[in-house]
């Protein structure tokens, strides 16, 4: 059972049926799924959802899958988190972390992109999956595949962090580094995609990919009683995961699922690479590419293929987009691990960080609902904390020595009482 | 020699599954127009208005985006490589 009706071009309307293609052949616009929304209604409820496992799948009607889910069928269902501490140190009223770091099998977003993906692979014949990755779509297609007995060859840019690079390996893909930045193995992965007969999982089956992303959006609806966050800040790399948030809230409020409360979504970017943001600040939705520069690598994407409905989408919910130097999406990690417990990578520093220059410059009310999406986990990119963290202090297995410790602990502690981080 | 224009294959329908086409041109735009000249169907697929690309067409000049250099203007000369290239999604 399938409400599937197709492919549709985002740009000028042309319509395919379901299958490996990606960009439209009339204007090289990107291809978007069609749903039977009418047949749906009174069929798509909170109920038929809530008695599904708790799993990304319990969406699948609004996925786009013919047959029975392949992959992810543990993925998703990730924490939603009322964030009290972090409220407190923010002096806002209800703030929640919605945690793709803990999302299984590799701990980040793709999960939800890559189960469909990989189900919609083998529903069209695939033997062989591939990407172009910054490192955690890498580790998700590679795990996913090993899942399905798959082929996987996965390409990466040549500096990525060591924790993205063995997270894929020990899966057993074929990984390649190339020499070049993000962009350059995204248009290598084009012409890839051109020659060999694979599913490159965000080339070629992008339509497919890019629906997945939704879950994150669903989840939070769900996972919140059934109502959306007024605010939602999103970080923004390729433009996948934003517009689908806010496609997901869509659907769910033209579902009658959730009441509209006409909800604003936000993108955030790294300073060393924020050409979404420069857009929205400038006004105007033509996207200047630029050459990245920042530790976030995973959202160092110069020349993102959805960023024009990164923009509409910011656009019209009447939200906004920060940007946050690499110093504050430190500080922003760091704030997030002691207050919340929850260690994330670059990409979700930068989106608390950005959340924070939100609120305190009033784009987002204090007295409102707000929604940080975090959407990877820490444990993966440690190079990026590790000269910022005090290193442990290192004694003999002696209680003088343990005494003499806490004695210049305790005068360290009179001396400086706990302290916020410098950018809050 | 000439300029090569690597063609991508949502476009082949269009260059009668050719994947690669030589054209004689001093700049981007002339090489495109070229392109344009040679194949039915090919201009609405490039251009949005006479000067003005697609929102999602890359062209990569000896694999620099066109957009850190001169855009359409960005001289070519022979043996230049010209690549039109499809967005992507993110990874």
């Amino acid at each position: 059972m399938s409400y599937v009706l197709g492919l549709k071009c985002r740009e000028c309307g042309e319509k395919y049926p379901q299958k490996g293609v990606h960009v439209c052949e009339v204007c090289f616009g990107p291809l978007e799924v069609q749903y039977d929304y009418a047949a749906m209604r009174g069929k798509v409820t909170r109920e038929s959802i809530e008695s599904k496992p708790r799993n990304l799948w319990r969406y699948r009607d609004l996925l786009p899958i013919d047959g029975e889910p392949k992959a992810g069928l543990y993925s998703g269902w990730t924490p939603l988190r009322r964030a009290h501490n972090l409220e407190k140190v923010l002096g806002v009223k209800e703030l929640y972390i919605k945690d793709d770091s803990a999302n299984y099998p590799t701990w980040s977003y793709k999960e939800r992109v890559v189960s469909v993906a990989i189900t919609k692979a083998i529903e069209l014949g695939y033997d062989t999956v591939g990407c172009a990755s910054t490192g955690n779509l890498a580790n998700s297609v590679a795990a996913h595949a090993a899942v399905a007995g798959l082929k996987a060859f996965v390409m990466i840019p040549h500096d990525l962090e060591q924790g993205k690079v063995l997270g894929s390996l020990i899966f057993g893909p074929t990984m390649v580094r190339i020499q070049g930045n993000y962009d350059d193995v995204n248009r290598l992965c084009s012409e890839i995609a051109d020659k060999y007969k694979w599913a490159i999982v965000n080339v070629n089956l992008r339509p497919f990919y890019t629906e997945g992303a939704k879950t994150f959006g669903f989840e939070v609806a769900e996972q919140l009683g059934w109502q959306l966050p007024k605010h939602t800040v999103c970080p923004t790399a390729g433009g996948t995961i934003l517009p689908k948030i806010y496609k997901a809230y869509q659907e769910f409020i033209d579902l009658g699922l959730v009441a509209d409360n006409q909800p604003k979504i936000y993108s955030a970017q790294a300073a060393g690479c924020n050409p979404v943001v420069e857009a929205i600040r400038a006004g105007h939705d033509l996207i200047k590419p630029q050459k990245p520069k920042t530790i976030a690598k995973s959202i160092a994407i110069g020349n993102p293929a959805d960023g024009f409905y990164v923009v509409q989408a910011v656009k019209q919910s009447g939200g906004w987009g920060e940007d946050a130097t690499d110093a504050e999406i430190v500080d922003a990690i760091k704030l997030l691990a002691r207050t919340e417990g929850t260690w994330t990578e670059p990409a979700g520093g930068t989106t608390l960080a950005a959340t924070i220059k939100l609120i305190n410059s009033g784009r987002i009310p204090r007295d409102e609902s707000i929604c940080v999406c975090i959407t990877g986990n820490g444990l993966k990119t440690v190079e990026v904390v590790v000269d910022q963290l005090e290193p442990p202090t290192s004694i003999p297995p002696k209680l003088d020595a343990f005494d003499a410790l806490m004695a210049t602990y305790k005068a360290q502690q009179a001396k400086a009482p706990a302290k916020v981080p410098a950018s809050v | 020699m000439a300029i090569k224009i690597r063609i991508p294959t949502p476009l082949r329908a269009v260059t009668n599954g050719a994947d690669m086409v030589e054209v004689q041109a001093g700049t981007v735009d002339e090489a495109l127009k070229h392109l344009c000249g040679q194949f039915t169907g090919m201009e609405k697929r490039l251009y949005k208005q006479p000067g003005e690309l697609n929102r999602f067409v890359n062209i990569y000049v000896n694999d620099e985006d066109i957009r850190f250099l001169n855009n359409l203007q960005t001289p070519i000369k022979d043996g230049d490589d010209v690549s039109v290239v499809p967005a992507i999604a993110g990874g």
